[in-house]
């Protein structure tokens, strides 16, 4: 694997990570227009839970500096250090997924399902499209961590956990503006 | 529902006749093709060096092949439709429901525009693209594989319905809410619709990526952006469409069908639905796509034009501008496809000047043809032929273009046989005509043979004459007022001589397409006079000519150094041989991996159509299942060492 074949792949993946951003901003556009759609049911303000969204908005954050000390790690050929910081991405992580779905539980056990409006079918889908990119980094993590551990820090392992981060930041920065666009906009 | 599955029950398996008949066609044709291959033990190879191959020159054929067989199936709807049309009239009622009708009219958009034209694109683009820019394979030749086997797979689903059941739907190509919501289209057809569409619109995004990233990233040392060759400019105009439009059909066609599965209300017409946002959001789509369809043919025919002139393209940082603005200006525009909807006078106004903008480097385009042919030695072979119909009507249906770009006449014009005329116009007269001048050019380059002359000659002609037949009446129709997608008018409309006549056309193009396979035919047979030992046929000018033909598995033994444009033309009057140096290759080994995901792929989208839940389950987690195990195997390369090389090279020079 040279260096050459690395940095195609690097750039490779910048490449899908702006087609998904194009996913995601369509997704958004459909948001902001069905945003006030809410068919005499609850709008955002009725039923987000500021407190909840804010400690996802930490815990992922949290999370995205682990995985860097995690990448940074591996560059340094520190084996057990890197699969700690990635266990720890890995925990918040799950731990961001965990959150989430306990608030689609309480919305849908409340009768405000995304079938109630279309301004919540917006909203479950755009916010539940990033849980799944989350949950796919997570299996995606689970995969590069054991590739490190067993054949340790080989250029081609590096080279998808450095994609791997990229991927972690790119939805840590997708969560922000779903944030910020979605959750405190609707209290202001 | 039953568990083992879901909604499919034997009511819905094949029982018309035409379900019955395309089961049999199909299956027959199978055992065949199952009988051939074991009858000449051929299941080995046919695995081995085809369907797991990495080699883009491989992928590329069987793009084609496949292409060109969904052109055949989406060739029968157009003749279906244009017999129903033919004959529908007054007492008359036709030959088919009209539930049936809107079916194939559904399917032969669908299957001429994702399955038919984009295969034949990204099948062309596989053949030529790491030739020309001097490269031995793309950046991801598994993505390659991956992609080309998700095309198939979506080409798979979107004809189950013969063979497994169900109805495809009638909701005319882009299935437009809210008659695509299944309050109105309760059948499965919808759902074949957007499975068939999200699995192989995956693989065109990820064709679009990997020629985006092989163009910018492994051009042969010396190749300069404004040194590549034209028609790899516009494949890189057209990855970058597909990589910023498809993302967007992506997102549209799952919105529709969440709504459809879980019951949601993106574009319902209740619960605060919103059905003029799927307009909007699959144009942003569907506009771009045209482009995606006729900017490659734009390039294989500046590369024409300019190797049977004997001239240096003219005015090629102006044809590449040209190329550049397409990109922008086609992203721009898609509101014009529905003027109608109401937004008001200014949004109208806009949108119309910002196409009629596009007739701008259209223009220049054109004149630059003509000013490369200005003064050249012209040699009139097939390629070219189909280069001058194309002026012809590109000039005719761009004018037609213009005209529908004016929301005032567009008001008049919209959804009526017009509008249909026009886009095929665009669509089979600029992006069919210049795929089939592009094979007729580059087939040599694969199969080491040229195609007949005289043969193509006459399907060129056939093509034109019955193309000119088919849809000039429509622009009449049109201008008459004749809706699109009629199974039925009243004899008092005067449409049916109209009709008629376009049937004849459709007689002629048929006539053409079996003229097409006439020539390869003729040609296979005299393959021995017509084989290429130059590896330069046309005395052409880039650097897929400066190979052998046919083109060795490893493309170049040598990278070359490119010195400037019309790279090839530049050193071969140079008389200069340098000792050629050889060196290790590193290519990719072949792998099955992209058949096995594609399987997978296949049966999730099977299953999602059906709800058969455990079925869901199983496509899903061999999707992932498949990629996990791939992306630990580290062994995906070989070497050809360069002693090998110099073997096969002095092989080549002895034959």
């Amino acid at each position: 694997m040279t260096d050459e074949r690395s940095d195609t792949a690097a750039f490779g993946f910048w490449v899908y990570l702006m087609t998904d951003l194009i996913v995601f901003a369509t997704l958004f556009a459909a948001f902001f227009v069905l945003r006030g759609a809410t068919f005499g049911g609850p709008a955002g303000r009725d039923i987000f839970r500021l407190p909840n969204a804010l400690a996802e908005t930490v815990i992922l954050l949290a999370s995205s500096l682990a995985s860097s000390l995690a990448m940074n790690a591996v560059l340094r050929r520190r084996v057990r250090a890197s699969l700690a910081w990635f266990g720890a991405t890995f925990a918040l992580g799950a731990s961001f997924l965990a959150l989430e779905l306990s608030e689609f539980g309480r919305l849908i056990a409340q009768g405000d399902g995304p079938t109630r409006s279309a301004f919540l079918s917006a909203f479950f889908t755009l916010v539940g499209a990033h849980g799944l990119h989350i949950a796919i980094g997570l299996l995606w993590m689970i995969a590069g961590m054991i590739q490190l551990a067993v054949r340790g820090p080989r250029e081609r392992t590096v080279s998808r956990l450095d994609r791997l981060n990229l991927f972690w930041h790119f939805l840590d920065l997708v969560w922000i503006f779903i944030f910020t666009a979605v959750y405190l906009v609707s209290f202001a | 529902m039953s568990f083992l599955f879901g909604n499919l029950t034997p009511a819905d398996l094949p029982h018309s006749w035409y379900m019955i008949g395309g089961t049999v066609t199909i299956a027959a044709l199978l055992l065949v093709a199952s009988a051939l291959l074991t009858r000449f033990k051929r299941w080995g190879w046919l695995w081995r060096e085809w369907l797991t191959s990495t080699d883009p020159k491989r992928i590329g054929v069987m793009y084609i092949l496949m292409a060109l067989a969904m052109l055949l199936r989406g060739g029968v709807d157009a003749g279906m439709i244009w017999l129903q049309q033919s004959l529908s009239v007054g007492a008359s009622q036709g030959y088919l429901t009209a539930s049936h009708f809107q079916q194939i009219f559904t399917a032969h958009g669908d299957i001429m525009v994702f399955f038919a034209t984009m295969g034949l694109l990204i099948g062309l683009m596989n053949l030529v693209v790491p030739l020309q820019i001097g490269a031995r394979d793309l950046a991801f030749p598994f993505l390659n594989s991956l992609g080309f086997w998700l095309y198939v797979a979506g080409a798979v689903l979107i004809n189950a319905f013969f063979a497994f059941g169900g109805s495809y739907a009638a909701t005319g190509w882009l299935s437009l809410p809210p008659l695509a919501e299944l309050a109105y289209s309760p059948g499965v057809g919808v759902d074949y619709w957007v499975w068939s569409l999200q699995i192989s619109g995956l693989g065109s995004l990820l064709s679009g990526l990997n020629f985006f990233v092989t163009i910018l990233r492994k051009r042969a040392p010396g190749m300069t952006l404004m040194r590549m060759p034209l028609f790899t400019w516009t494949s890189l105009c057209a990855s970058a469409l597909i990589l910023t439009a498809f993302p967007v059909l992506t997102v549209t066609t799952l919105l529709i069908w969440l709504d459809r599965f879980f019951g949601l209300h993106f574009f319902t017409t209740t619960n605060g639905g919103n059905p003029m946002m799927y307009v909007n959001l699959i144009w942003m789509w569907g506009h771009p796509e045209v482009y995606i369809l006729v900017l490659p043919s734009f390039g294989v025919f500046s590369e024409v034009v300019s190797t049977f002139s004997g001239k240096r393209l003219f005015g090629y940082v102006s044809m590449v501008l040209a190329a550049i603005t397409l990109t922008f200006l086609s992203s721009l525009v898609w509101l014009h496809h529905f003027f109608t909807m109401g937004s008001g006078a200014d949004v109208n106004a806009a949108f119309g000047i910002s196409t009629m903008l596009i007739a701008i480097p259209a223009g220049v385009q054109v004149f630059n043809w003509i000013a490369t042919m200005w003064r050249g030695r012209i040699r009139l072979m097939t390629p070219l032929n189909w280069f001058l119909g194309f002026a012809v009507l590109f000039v005719f249906g761009g004018m037609a273009g213009v005209l529908l770009a004016s929301p005032t006449a567009d008001y008049q014009l919209h959804n009526t046989l017009f509008l249909v005329a026009h886009f095929h116009t665009m669509i089979v007269g600029v992006g069919l005509f210049g795929i089939f001048a592009g094979l007729t050019f580059w087939f040599p380059k694969i199969f080491g043979f040229r195609l007949d002359e005289r043969w193509g000659k006459r399907a060129f002609w056939l093509w034109l004459v019955g193309f000119l037949a088919a849809f000039t009446p429509l622009y009449v129709l049109g201008a008459m007022g004749a809706n699109r997608r009629l199974d039925h008018y009243a004899a008092s409309t005067g449409y049916q001589p109209l009709y008629v006549m376009a049937g004849v056309g459709f007689l002629i193009i048929l006539a053409g397409a079996v003229a097409q396979i006439i020539q390869v035919i003729v040609s296979v047979k005299h393959r021995a006079e017509l084989r290429d030992r130059t590896g330069d046929p046309w005395d052409g000018r880039t650097l897929e000519w400066s190979v052998p033909s046919p083109a060795p598995f490893y493309n170049f033994a040598v990278i070359p150094t490119v010195r400037g444009r019309d790279a090839f033309r530049e050193t071969k009057h140079a008389h200069a041989h340098p000792a050629k140096r050889y060196e290790d290759i590193v290519l990719a080994k072949n792998t099955g991996m992209g058949v096995s995901v594609s399987a997978f792929a296949l049966l999730l989208g099977f299953a999602l159509v059906w709800h058969i839940l455990w079925m869901i389950a199983l496509g899903a987690v061999g999707i992932v299942a498949c990629l996990i195990v791939r992306s630990f195997d580290d062994d995906t390369e070989y070497v050809l060492p360069a002693a090998e090389v110099r073997r096969l090279e002095s092989q080549r020079a002895r034959v």
